[in-house]
């Protein structure tokens, strides 16, 4: 398959050039060529005017290209000045390496506003002074092209915020820096100039200032796309769940969740918001079943087990508890099943499943495959493809087709549309305001604030196991939400 | 990513052509030692399927891979390498030895269903322990299976010294079994009996054999447990969100395991020693997993794998009867089947892939 198809782009220097497009659009593998991870068939690279081959990353460094990933490259027991020399130490001895990166730092510090203690331990460091530590590793390498890849992903605002302030210190500076992104506020709030990539195809490169987010959406997806939620107000029934003094200690004796409580009632969508690691994650697996806990939970007034036998996904299905867990590649969905089978996966054992006693009625499950692939618009709608060869947001639809088509009581989602491109987004949310207006209960778990702020009817925000408080979405604010999300807050729940 | 491979290249293709390598690399190390690898290749093809008398010791051998290929099979689909194939057969043999001596048989037909329960509750026991250890333990089930390997053949070595040696015997063995366990063998079968010599060993049991290859697809890919097996083997993370066990899914398919591999002494010993030996198995409890790999882990592929395998098993032993090259090349060349098969088999699917793509490119072009 072709990537990248006849794409050209021209970088000016001192600028923050964005790159947006979805998931699968040829981002990526358009900054690993740049990069040297991949070589491309045809094609040729400039830097400076001058034609240059890249071929592996040390060549890039040699360009002046740094890079900083998603995942970050650090090891973990390493001081901030051992990472930044590492593979570009000099001589027998170490010690000289790290006196003159010592200095090279203060001085990067000082002319960028790049302060991050030397001598602290990676693994002591928050995310936002990791990704620092990555900007000054290239920094020290002399790039003169700084390339980011979804830098904000696990970012709260607060940190978000102070990046793009670095970022625009390097532009004065002199520096290039491309920022590959999906958020299109960055796009509008950071960047000078703007690539969309479409189907490995760049589709347009605009100035920022003559663009909006709607036109940018329309050539990032090919068509007119619903930024905004729309919803009615809510019809809120009776309490569905209902979560006391819910702790939860994780298998390395670290207490993730410390005493939460709250509510959630039929017809309504409940959001918590938070940066991930701080406890949304085993909250969800506790009441999806797989993770042991303390405290008391009901469903429809009846107590759940948290610990014993009878604690387990299958009698959460059975409360009329569905999940779409976070992360669905490893837990929602098994890559190597066909569609159909992933259909049915945590419900094989329903009764409507089994032709008899001994085997499972396949061809009927085929035929309701076809149908649920239908109406939750996966392309392509054929039950006997495998999970993996769908796109990220028709993988999702996947998941959700299966989890609402069995109509239960209360829905958890974790992160609906982390990894899905803007056309799903719509409806993946369009299906769960459908499902509250259905007079279900969902838990909304996400770390995109905008998505909280929009499709929820009440919103907690939780930081370190605690519930910093709750917030109407109307009377609320991104500040605000950020403040408490970093752990600013009076009201501890 | 590499285009992906039309199932029939994946299926037939690459293990024809590790086959083909295999046999490549054994013509030259037959050359080496001065012998005529065409002679050889004849030669094993003669003995194996050449005559009446070949071909019920190729079966005969292929039933006992059957049994020990699902057996490993099984255990795969669920992400366990059960390498304890060879232990489990022994004690499997134990089952059938105590059960044919238990009682004077009437006639096959009671002897060997009962038989077959003594086999498959004695094999699956000795997989329980390994199994149990892995699930609640978490001591790997590939270092507990090969103990157990040692252990199973002490054990028989104890039992049949000093519990059921006829006294007066100097040979570590059960006594004959009675004459009312005695399997029919494929000679003493209507209609297909003329293709078989007398002399054979191959038995009622490849039949068995056959039903269990079917009904093990029928687990794997028509029923919830098969469902499950294959969705904890592909992820154990998303089974758990399922509601999968893990410490139940790993118990149920080390007993099925455990008791397919038992199953393997219906034929060794109830079909062909008749009485309980020291060295009954002969490593066709390891010859399984080599089986298992080439029929990637499919019980239709494990049928022809096991035929393939028993072929080479019967081939090399009549290599090693006619001339001089010597009955370890019967292993040398199993060793290279299984190399190719198994260990390098992703080279020749990188190689068949770059093929692919390149006829891919050209018809794009």
């Amino acid at each position: 398959m072709q990537a990248n198809k006849d794409i050209s782009i021209r970088v000016m220097p001192g600028t923050i050039h964005g790159i947006i497009g979805e998931n699968g659009a040829g981002k990526s593998t358009l900054m690993s060529i740049l990069y040297g991870f991949y070589r491309a068939d045809a094609g040729e690279i400039f830097i400076r005017g001058k034609p240059t081959i890249i071929h592996d990353s040390q060549a890039a460094i040699r360009a002046g290209i740094g890079m900083v990933f998603q995942h970050f490259k650090l090891v973990q027991n390493f001081t901030v000045l051992e990472n930044v020399i590492l593979g570009v130490e000099e001589g027998m001895l170490l010690h000289p390496s790290l006196a003159r990166a010592r200095v090279a730092l203060a001085q990067l510090a000082e002319e960028y506003a790049l302060e991050v203690d030397p001598d602290a331990l990676i693994e002591e460091l928050s995310v936002g002074q990791l990704q620092r530590v990555e900007i000054l590793k290239a920094l020290y390498r002399h790039a003169e092209v700084l390339i980011l890849d979804e830098p904000t992903g696990v970012l709260t605002p607060d940190e978000a915020d102070h990046l793009f302030r670095i970022l625009g210190n390097l532009r004065e500076q002199g520096k290039t820096i491309i920022l590959i992104t999906h958020k299109l506020r960055e796009i509008m709030e950071i960047t000078d100039t703007v690539s969309v990539m479409r189907r490995g195809e760049m589709t347009a490169t605009v100035k920022t200032s003559e663009t909006s987010p709607e036109a940018l959406a329309e050539l990032m997806v090919g068509r007119k796309v619903l930024l905004d939620v729309t919803k009615g107000p809510a019809n809120p029934g009776a309490n569905v769940l209902e979560v006391e003094n819910l702790r939860v200690i994780d298998a390395d004796g670290v207490e993730r969740v410390k005493g939460i409580s709250f509510a959630i009632r039929a017809g309504e969508i409940f959001g918590i918001a938070g940066v991930s690691g701080n406890g949304q994650s085993e909250l969800l697996k506790v009441l999806g079943g797989f993770q042991k806990a303390t405290g008391t939970v009901r469903i429809n007034g009846q107590e759940i087990d948290l610990s014993g036998h009878h604690s387990d996904g299958q009698t959460r299905r059975a409360r009329g508890i569905a999940h779409v867990p976070e992360d669905r590649q490893h837990l929602g969905l098994i890559m190597d099943f066909t569609a159909w089978e992933n259909l049915i996966f945590g419900y094989h054992n329903a009764p409507e499943y089994q032709s008899n006693a001994l085997l499972m009625d396949n061809a009927g499950i085929i035929a309701e495959a076809a149908r649920k692939l239908e109406r939750f618009d996966v392309r392509p709608p054929s039950p006997m493809l495998p999970a993996k060869s769908f796109s990220g947001g028709n993988q999702q639809k996947l998941v959700l087709a299966r989890e609402i088509e069995r109509n239960p009581d209360l829905l958890l989602v974790g992160q609906p549309t982390r990894g899905v491109d803007i056309g799903a987004i719509e409806f993946i949310h369009k299906q769960i305001i459908a499902l509250r207006d259905a007079g279900k209960a969902v838990l909304l778990v996400s770390v995109e604030l905008d998505e909280i702020l929009s499709m929820s009817d009440r919103i907690a925000v939780m930081f370190d196991g605690r519930i910093m408080g709750e917030r109407d979405p109307e009377k609320t604010d991104q500040r605000e939400l950020g403040l408490l999300m970093a752990g600013v807050g009076t009201e501890a729940a | 990513m590499m285009g992906r491979l039309p199932a029939w290249a994946d299926v037939v293709l690459i293990p024809l052509m590790s086959i083909i390598a295999a046999f490549g690399i054994s013509a030259l190390v037959i050359l080496y030692i001065g012998e005529n690898p065409w002679e050889a290749l004849k030669l094993m093809v003669d003995g194996a399927l050449g005559s009446a008398y070949g071909w019920g010791y190729t079966l005969y051998y292929a039933t006992n891979f059957m049994f020990t290929g699902l057996a490993v099979s099984i255990a795969f689909r669920a992400s366990l390498f059960n390498i304890g194939g060879e232990g489990q057969a022994m004690l499997g043999g134990l089952g059938v030895a105590v059960v044919a001596l238990a009682l004077p048989w009437p006639h096959w037909t009671l002897a060997l269903p009962a038989a077959m329960l003594g086999a498959i509750v004695f094999g699956a026991a000795w997989a329980a322990i390994p199994a149990w250890l892995q699930a609640r333990r978490g001591s790997h089930i590939v270092i507990t299976t090969m103990m157990f390997n040692f252990i199973g053949a002490a054990l028989l070595n104890y039992v049949l010294v000093n519990i059921l040696r006829p006294a007066g015997s100097m040979d570590p063995a059960t006594a004959r079994f009675p004459k009312g366990a005695h399997l029919p063998t494929l000679h003493d079968l209507p209609l297909i009996g003329s293709y078989f010599d007398k002399n054979t060993p191959a038995n009622i049991t490849l039949f068995v054999a056959l039903a269990a290859c079917v009904a093990v697809w029928y687990l794997l890919f028509r029923s919830r447990l098969g469902y499950a097996i294959r969705a904890f083997g592909k992820s154990e993370s998303a089974a758990v969100y399922a509601g999968i066990s893990p410490f139940r899914i790993t118990m149920y398919v080390m007993l099925l395991s455990g008791g397919l591999s038992g199953m393997m002494a219906i034929n060794n010993v109830m079909g062909e020693a008749e009485r309980l030996v020291l060295n009954a198995v002969e490593g066709a409890g390891f010859i399984g997993i080599a089986v298992a790999l080439m029929g990637r882990n499919h019980p239709f592929g494990v049928f022809l794998a096991a035929l393939l395998f028993g072929f080479l098993y019967q081939g090399g032993a009549e290599l090693g009867l006619w001339t001089t090259i010597p009955i370890e090349l019967r292993t040398v060349v199993q060793a290279l089947v299984i190399l190719f098969t198994g260990a390098l088999d992703n080279m020749m699917r990188m190689l068949v892939e770059r093929i692919f793509a390149l006829g891919h490119r050209r018809r794009a072009a």
